[in-house]
């Protein structure tokens, strides 16, 4: 019998009357990089709440190091050597790395006062052991989204953890970025300490972990050793149903230019960015994170203002003053970050998805209900919204639910030229492969779709052709044919 | 009736009575609680009289709620609208006195109200500075201003044709009863009919939404300030038309009576929630109580410790919905 860091065995979780957990098992080794693999509302979140103190277990076993423990807070937790890092970055901006990772336990001098020396120098050592070049001294707000997330990580090594939790560690990172990630994942592995780790980008878990476990509706699927098995029989584990194609890609017909911009420039931010979308064309924009993507599209869609340069709509020259002319001139935006830009979260369904067209059904003071609601209800039906009613607040609404109602929102205004800013991003597998049809559908019926993506595997899937983009330049333009992940990242870097 | 079918009546009908009563069937209880409380204890409150009285009294106070809730939606705050009321009529008896024609005064009056409103939402949404801030400045200034013209003392004025703007009925209605009956109908509008409301809503549920979703928000949040101004101005007019005097002194403090009853009402302090009909009552709950203070004869500043707990109260249940309806 192998000897476990940790063993959950029968975990059940009720809320009201739902199960959330219902004889979940989860065995972790030493030093070893387990996945944790589920849809949203698979019930992994709350697994990792039950085993970080934050819920109560209603029945179950929780072995550490094989003695049964209750876990009954955080600090229970912690003592016992595990930590999380939550997918939210929750470090103060304002104050050095080093306070930061001492946060709440600051080590004092004889006087009573913060002993800033010592902070910075254990500080130092831990950030040397993992391998990172980070200065701790530096306030937080000077770093990286990516370094954040590694300070995230290091602060929770400093508690001596055993078991360190990582959910969607590479959600907002780049490639370049997540290898770093995966080193220093490869060094506390080394020094024997045991990942959970929670991603919903599959193929990261093969370069990463060496076991998984699948949660499917709360309950237990399967654990597997992740060189035996493929994302084919993952994906099937976690929708408990073969998903026959999970990208879809239908016939394009390409027609004429539908949309180009000339020589574009925001002082400091892109330069020189020019570029066309046919219609019927779906056409991804593929970069490191900060390459000036979604700057780019922002500052055409009226978000930000343009210094110079041109654009043009089937071929006529057009400016855009603010967003509403970008609307009116067809042009659609869904932003990269669906809660802070995209949504009302404390709003209705209903609400959201007609904020956009509220000149379609109201004059003055008079609404067309019937218009509306009919607005309402078919998206609700077309892209399958799970909500139970056009009233429930958007906030109640899975990733992927609020997104589609982000989609909804723009569509209804019938642009002619779709922006996609990492359209599947925070999104499960189900819904994933839900939205790819959608956007596929859009092209074959003569949109004209721009796609910015980060996971490259959805750029090479789903797009015609690809611009790459680096420090806000345009370095490389592939055709379909030749599409190749190690060009598109040479081109990602710099390379012309 | 349970909580679930009270939820499905107010999102499946579009009854905006029957909408109204569902929504608000907490705040409305409370209203008539305290209302069988000061009847029993002193059943004068009960006659027309002590009704309509209560109906003037607060309509002061609920045409201000009303700007204050649309700010407060935006995600705003608004606390010159009390120093708007002293300045406005106290300029107007003023400008009166000195020989100016009655309804240029008045029209000049409210145009000062708009004028401070939309100074202060030019200042807030083209600069970024707090709305907490910019508006505490106006409160002072217009505040002082009023000094200074008055002299630090109330202007009379008791001519029969200004004070009628205040003092007057329509049939048996006194008019500051109509007018708040009108403006209520129209700013109710506003928000739930017109797509200037869906936008203020927008505003304050999430501004960064609002921008990437082609909303004018400077230019929503600037007519929402103006909107509070004109109100104030307007209230200001009429009320010192029904007081036969202008007074720099007057409504002290009107602006936390006004955030009290948007609080009361459920509007929410951080934007993006809350309606007009709730607010109103809100307003009524303040009035009735202060009325009921005042008929039983209980010192006035009781009515001040009163009104603080009764807004905790309702700000702490308030808290509590709203979690349960954001987790569903």
């Amino acid at each position: 019998m192998r000897n476990y860091v940790l063993e959950m065995k029968g975990i059940e979780k009720k809320f009201a009357n739902v199960y959330a957990l219902e004889g979940v098992h989860l065995q972790l080794e030493k030093g070893e990089v387990h996945a944790l693999l589920g849809e949203n509302g698979a019930g992994k979140s709350t697994l990792i709440k039950v085993l970080g103190g934050i819920y109560k277990a209603d029945a179950g076993q929780i072995m550490i190091d094989g003695k049964e423990v209750t876990i009954q807070s955080v600090k229970d937790a912690q003592a016992y050597g595990i930590n999380i890092v939550h997918q939210e970055i929750v470090l103060v901006p304002h104050i050095s790395v080093a306070e930061n990772i001492f946060l709440g336990r600051e080590p004092v001098t004889k006087a009573g006062l913060k002993d800033k020396r010592k902070m910075f120098r254990e500080a130092g050592e831990l950030v040397k052991q993992l391998g990172l070049d980070i200065d701790v001294k530096r306030d937080v707000y000077h770093l990286t989204i990516a370094q954040q997330q590694l300070v995230e990580i290091v602060k929770a090594v400093s508690f001596n953890s055993k078991i360190i939790v990582m959910d969607e560690p590479t959600s907002s990172l780049a490639e370049r970025e997540v290898e770093y990630l995966f080193e220093v994942i490869n060094k506390l592995k080394q020094q024997g300490v045991s990942i959970i780790y929670i991603s919903h980008k599959l193929n990261e878990l093969f370069t990463i972990t060496d076991r998984i476990t699948v949660l499917r509706d709360g309950k237990y699927v399967d654990t597997k050793e992740t060189k035996s098995t493929t994302i084919d029989e993952l994906i099937k584990m976690m929708v408990g149903r073969n998903l026959t194609e999970y990208y879809s890609r239908g016939e394009h017909s390409i027609g004429g230019v539908a949309f180009e911009v000339k020589e574009l420039a925001q002082k400091g931010v892109f330069d020189n960015v020019s570029f066309h979308i046919k219609r019927g064309e779906i056409v991804g924009f593929a970069g490191l994170v900060g390459a000036g993507r979604s700057e780019i599209m922002q500052a055409i869609f009226g978000v930000s203002s343009i210094d110079s340069g041109e654009i043009f709509i089937d071929g006529k020259k057009v400016k855009f003053k603010n967003v509403q002319d970008a609307i009116m001139h067809g042009i659609a935006l869904i932003p990269e970050d669906r809660k802070k830009q995209g949504l009302v979260l404390k709003n209705t369904v209903g609400y959201n998805i007609t904020l956009t067209v509220q000149d379609q059904y109201k004059k003055f003071v008079h609404i067309n209900r019937k218009k509306r609601d009919g607005i309402i209800d078919r998206y609700i039906k077309a892209f399958s919204i799970k909500t139970p009613s056009p009233e429930q607040l958007v906030n109640n609404l899975s990733g992927g639910n609020q997104q589609k109602i982000v989609l909804s929102k723009w569509l209804a205004t019938n642009p002619k030229v779709l922006i996609l800013d990492e359209p599947t991003r925070g999104v499960d597998v189900g819904a994933k492969s839900e939205i790819y049809t959608i956007i596929d559908q859009l092209a074959q019926d003569g949109m004209a779709v721009i796609l910015i993506s980060s996971e490259l595997q959805e750029i090479i899937n789903m797009c015609d052709r690809i611009y790459v983009v680096s420090q806000g330049q345009v370095t490389g333009e592939l055709q379909r044919e030749e599409f190749d992940q190690e060009k598109i990242m040479y081109h990602a870097t710099g390379g012309k | 009736m349970s909580k679930e079918n009270r939820v499905k009546i107010a999102e499946r009908t579009n009854n905006p009575v029957l909408k109204f009563f569902s929504e608000n069937l907490g705040i409305i209880a409370a209203l008539i609680v305290i209302s069988v409380i000061v009847a029993i204890m002193s059943p004068v409150f009960l006659s027309v009289d002590n009704a309509l009285s209560v109906g003037r009294q607060i309509s002061t106070n609920a045409v201000l709620t009303l700007g204050m809730a649309m700010v407060i939606i935006t995600g705003g705050i608004d606390l010159s609208v009390g120093a708007v009321v002293a300045l406005t009529g106290t300029l107007c008896v003023g400008f009166i006195n000195q020989g100016m024609p009655v309804p240029v005064s008045v029209i000049l009056c409210v145009g000062i109200g708009v004028l401070v409103g939309f100074l202060n939402g030019v200042i807030i949404a083209k600069t970024g500075m707090a709305p907490f801030i910019v508006t505490m400045s106006t409160m002072n200034i217009g505040r002082g201003i009023a000094y200074l013209y008055s002299g630090g003392l109330p202007l009379r004025c008791t001519r029969d044709d200004f004070a009628v703007l205040g003092t007057g009925y329509l049939g048996p209605v006194p008019l500051p009863i109509i007018y708040l009956a009108a403006l209520i109908l129209i700013v109710w509008m506003l928000l739930s009919r017109a797509k200037f409301g869906t936008y203020v809503y927008a505003l304050g549920g999430n501004r960064e939404a609002a921008k990437f979703s082609g909303i004018p928000t400077v230019k929503i949040e600037i007519i929402v300030y103006t909107l509070s101004g004109f109100l104030s101005g307007f209230a200001g007019v009429v009320l010192a038309a029904r007081m036969f005097s202008g007074q720099p002194s007057v409504q002290q403090g009107a602006e936390m009576d006004a955030i009290a009853a948007c609080v009361l009402g459920g509007v929410s302090m951080t934007g993006g929630m809350g309606k007009v009909g709730g607010t109103m009552i809100g307003a009524l709950i303040i009035g009735v109580i202060s009325n009921g203070l005042n008929l039983l004869n209980v010192n006035s500043f009781v009515s001040n410790i009163v009104k603080g707990i009764i807004v905790l109260i309702a700000v702490y249940i308030d808290i509590i919905k709203k979690k349960k309806m954001l987790k569903g």
